[in-house]
């Protein structure tokens, strides 16, 4: 039995005049770690609410461990955790009140549950006297997924945690929920930087309330079609402008510090051609080389923009 | 049970660490009271009259002593001309003048007949109009001590005798209005907000997404601003009756339990502007434009209901308030027991279940 299930799930806004999930349906495996990928507004937070029973659909059935999502919510809420996008403990409240109180909310105690969130927990002690609002970013991530695991949660939902945490707490992070997948938990988490893509066990690319793929990251990788190739100059404006005009080019845009293109129809002669095309028009000290798609390069491809600045 | 008075602790917490909120709920009921008590008052004392004596005889003499005699005035006498007066009136000295005539005495006697003209300031027309009724109530009184001797033949004596305030202070009419105006305050905005700001906070969404049942999220939400309102009561009556001597006739457990009906009732008119209101903000906004204001205007504790146009006093029939501070009034000033006031009681219990109702029906327990 899956763990999460999603059969045609369609949701709108303001009387349906916003679409925010348009007709998907997939399945998250028990023990997975299933990431939802996407910009802001692609109806990622729309199908945790939906999951988390706090949105009725309009269309479609989903369940949670079996259970419907619209029938069932009661027997549901007992078992999921839920990490809201925003932080969403008590600002007034210490490190520790928050804990205690949410472990109760859940008819248990931190005392009972302590091994569950003993790794998590340990870096947060030296604060748990200090109010949640006056934690930094990463640290106030740390005790909501504390809050959220407190009761053994079967599944796990995280919407969009490590969003406005720095580098290394992103790092910690995704190595506490790898931790936590290795006790079996299912989870579900979203997020917009695409270099986290790569760490879930498989991932939906998601744009405009629909799936464009899914797969586990590196068969989206693998199913990228043409050769990439990436490029650098001195003066890469220039040269991303140049670019623009050689019409031998499928898609081309700024990623790093190189941009990656990729060319219509993929022949021996393309590196000479586009060194000889870029030449002429002035450019020097070019850096040319094959390079690896990467979960993002799939995702500016489904998308089809042929250019633009993706970060 | 564990759960809920968890959920109680926090919102303690909640209120407590929040230093403004604090000396809101505990700030304005002192501060009203004091300044109702001390500052704002119709009472009339020491007004300063002047006296112009032409007559300098008995009678005179006598009616001075009695006017004098009251703590009402402050007399200065002086043989000022008429244009005098007025210029003392101009600026503003005296709020009132008595001209005795000459021979007041002489006339009295021999004609049966005699004239004191009293002059008051009627710029404010309800000092004027009390001052004015003070000097001819002592006239009156005069002319009664004259009569008893004299024997006239036909005369209605008027004992006039004002209840359940008889030295007409402010205090018994404003105190029930600032327990009523606060109890709303305390109960209908603090509660919404506390309510929506979980909502703004996106705590509210963790919470609903747990065992936790939503009503009892809304009675644990309930119930410390209860106990709030319950000791800012308290503070009211004990300032009320040790600052401002005012007595406390009826019995104080009905008292209390016909205040737990009425914070009821706001609590969960509370939770209804909560489910309807977005923002912390909105929440204040209707709380304050939407009860305060009608409270205010249409519980009869500023205005006088019976004076209204007919479709106000229809409405005020609606406002909650003016059901308690009926109640209210007939207990803490007249003593009243329930006997008398089961109407009302009654009236506000079918609000307090119709809002109640209302409010649980319209709670959300998912996020639309």
């Amino acid at each position: 039995m899956s763990a999460i299930t999603l059969n045609n799930i369609t949701k709108t806004y303001n009387k349906g005049t916003v679409l925010a999930v348009d007709d998907i349906s997939f399945s998250v495996e028990k023990g997975e770690l299933f990431g939802l990928i996407g910009p802001d507004g692609a109806g990622k937070s729309s199908i945790f609410r939906i999951l988390t029973t706090l949105l009725i659909p309009d269309k479609g059935t989903a369940s949670v461990v079996g259970f419907d999502v619209v029938k069932d919510f009661q027997k549901i809420r007992g078992i999921v955790g839920y990490m809201p996008g925003r932080f969403s403990l008590y600002q007034d409240l210490t490190v520790e009140e928050n804990l205690n109180f949410f472990a109760t909310v859940f008819g248990t105690t931190v005392k009972e549950n302590y091994d569950q969130i003993k790794d998590i927990y340990i870096m947060l002690e030296p604060f748990k006297d200090r109010r949640a609002g006056k934690l930094s970013g990463g640290m106030k991530q740390k005790l909501a997924l504390c809050c959220a695991l407190i009761h053994k949660p079967e599944v796990l939902f995280l919407d969009e945690p490590t969003t406005g945490v720095d580098v290394v707490s992103r790092k910690e992070f995704w190595e506490m929920l790898a931790r936590l997948k290795a006790q079996g938990i299912t989870i579900m988490v979203s997020t917009s930087y695409m270099d986290e893509a790569s760490l879930c066990d498989r991932i939906a690319l998601m744009i405009g309330g629909k799936i464009l793929s899914l797969d586990t990251p590196a068969k989206i990788i693998e199913a990228y079609p043409e050769k990439l190739y990436a490029i650098k100059s001195p003066n890469m404006h220039k040269l991303l402008r140049d670019m623009r005009t050689n019409d031998e080019i499928l898609t081309c845009y700024a990623s790093g510090e190189y941009i990656h293109l990729s060319f219509k129809n993929t022949t021996k002669e393309n590196e000479g051609s586009l060194k000889k095309f870029l030449e002429e028009k002035g450019e020097t000290d070019l850096v040319f080389k094959e390079t690896i798609p990467t979960v993002e390069d799939c995702f500016i491809r489904l998308l089809g923009h042929t250019d633009g600045n993706s970060n | 049970m564990k759960q809920f008075f968890s959920f109680i602790r926090k919102e303690f917490s909640h209120v407590f660490r929040d230093r403004k909120t604090l000396l809101m709920l505990f700030g304005v009921p002192v501060v009203q009271i004091v300044l109702f008590g001390f500052a704002l008052t119709n009472e009339i004392k020491n007004s300063n009259i002047v006296i112009v004596d032409n007559a300098k005889d008995m009678a005179s003499q006598q009616i001075i002593t009695k006017l004098a005699s009251t703590q009402y005035f402050k007399i200065n006498k002086a043989l000022l001309s008429s244009s005098q007066i007025d210029d003392a009136f101009k600026s503003g000295d005296i709020k009132l003048a008595i001209v005795f005539p000459e021979n007041f005495y002489n006339d009295l006697l021999h004609t049966n007949k005699a004239q004191i003209q009293i002059i008051a300031d009627a710029s404010d027309p309800n000092t004027g109009n009390t001052l004015t009724n003070y000097v001819t109530s002592v006239v009156a009184d005069y002319q009664a001590q004259l009569n008893a001797t004299i024997k006239a033949p036909e005369q209605i004596n008027l004992d006039t005798r004002m209840l359940y305030n008889p030295d007409l202070k402010g205090a018994p009419n404003f105190v029930p209005g600032v327990i009523a105006m606060v109890m709303l305050l305390v109960c209908v905005m603090m509660t919404s907000i506390s309510i929506v700001r979980e909502k703004e906070l996106g705590t509210m969404e963790v919470l609903l997404v747990s065992p936790f049942k939503p009503i009892y999220v809304i009675l644990a939400k309930a119930v410390p601003y209860l106990v709030l309102s319950l000791i800012n009561l308290t503070v009211i009556l004990l300032l009320s009756y040790f600052a401002l001597d005012l007595p406390i006739r009826g019995s104080l457990i009905l008292l209390y339990a016909e205040s737990i009906l009425y914070i009821v009732t706001c609590l969960a008119l509370g939770l209804l502007v909560s489910t309807g209101a977005k923002s912390q903000y909105g929440a204040m906004t209707i709380s304050l434009v939407g009860m305060m204001l009608p409270t205010l205007m249409l519980s009869g504790y500023m205005f006088p209901i019976e004076n209204m146009p007919l479709v106000l006093r229809i409405l005020s029939n609606i406002v909650p308030a003016k059901w308690f501070y009926i109640i209210i009034k007939d207990v803490m000033l007249k003593g009243l027991d329930i006997t008398y006031i089961w109407k009302e009681t009654l009236i506000l219990f079918g609000m307090a279940m119709f809002f109640l109702m209302l409010s649980l029906r319209n709670f959300k327990t998912r996020l639309e």
